[in-house]
């Protein structure tokens, strides 16, 4: 992978605040030529700097109202409580994310539901129900103040 | 909130599958013409259920080697300034998500940094020294999986 200099620094920053933008128009507000522009963004993304596009669904909009992010210890004994955990966190539908972390918790993850109610089924049948869990903590989501996967380039 | 069709369905799983697909794409991967695809990607945004797209980039690659979640308490509730200690953790460049939640904790942060070194630098001076802020836990996130929306 080439180094990145400042030049591919300040592309990388005007995509990030405005992904949608076409290629000409990030020239632009990079101060630089389309072809210029057009060449670097291919090069970082073939060296797999640029990864792609994400859309931002609203959950709400779609019904789910309720998330709660579950932390998670395991139970450290069993030796496969890592793997037997996770592969049955992954099959389940309603947990959108899952994260291995270095810390108190082994484990972190987010669960979507409609509402309460439907929560407390999920917590129930599903997640109480997952492998080698030691303790679980949940914390309920009030309001996101701020949601961005920009970096401080 | 609008109606949903399984058609609006479709289009929602092929762009979470993949935010990069044009109008073209998404009406080829559902079935529909490119103007059709692209009157209902717009009806999507504008009712909000789209709400933007990010670009994705590779942390690591651009020296960002560490992502930590960060649990903090606030000190003395009741008496607090919840919006001044809102506004100056929003503000911080490296706090990439701020969440106000209920349980052990009252925020919850994602920081991301060049390494564990930096993020002391920015637990100390910038998180630590926020008003009102008690006990904290930080967490870095070895792995990342499944980041991915919506049962829809």
């Amino acid at each position: 992978m080439q180094v990145l200099d400042d030049i591919d620094r300040r592309i990388l920053r005007v995509m990030q605040e405005d992904p949608g933008l076409a290629v000409a128009d990030v020239a632009g507000r990079a101060r630089l030529s389309t072809g210029a522009c057009a060449r670097r963004i291919d090069r970082m993304e073939r060296d797999g700097v640029i990864l792609g596009r994400r859309v931002e669904i609203d959950r709400r909009a779609l019904g789910y109202e309720v998330r709660v992010f579950l932390r998670v210890t395991l139970d450290k004994t069993t030796p496969r409580a890592f793997d037997d955990f996770l592969a049955g966190a992954r099959a389940l539908p309603e947990v959108e994310s899952i994260q291995t972390l270095l810390g108190r918790v082994d484990v972190r993850m987010d669960v979507t539901a409609r509402d309460l109610a439907h929560y407390q089924e999920i917590y129930r049948t599903k997640i109480l129900a997952l492998p080698h869990i030691a303790e679980i903590e949940a914390l309920m989501l009030v309001s996101e103040l701020k949601s961005t996967d920009r970096l401080p380039l | 909130m609008i109606d949903l069709d399984d058609l609006d369905r479709a289009i929602l799983r092929a762009l979470a599958a993949d935010g990069g697909l044009n109008a073209k794409q998404v009406g080829e991967a559902v079935g529909l013409s490119q103007p059709a695809a692209w009157r209902r990607i717009r009806r999507l945004e504008e009712a909000g259920v789209i709400r933007g797209r990010r670009l994705v980039l590779d942390r690591a690659k651009l020296g960002f080697g560490v992502t930590v979640y960060v649990g903090v308490r606030l000190a003395a509730k009741g008496r607090l300034d919840l919006e001044g200690f809102e506004r100056a953790v929003t503000a911080i460049p490296e706090v990439q998500v701020v969440q106000h939640v209920l349980g052990v904790f009252d925020y919850r942060l994602r920081v991301v940094a060049r390494d564990l070194s930096d993020f002391e630098r920015i637990l100390r001076r910038r998180i630590m020294t926020l008003p009102g802020v008690g006990a904290v836990e930080s967490n870095v996130m070895l792995s990342e999986e499944k980041d991915q929306p919506p049962l829809v």
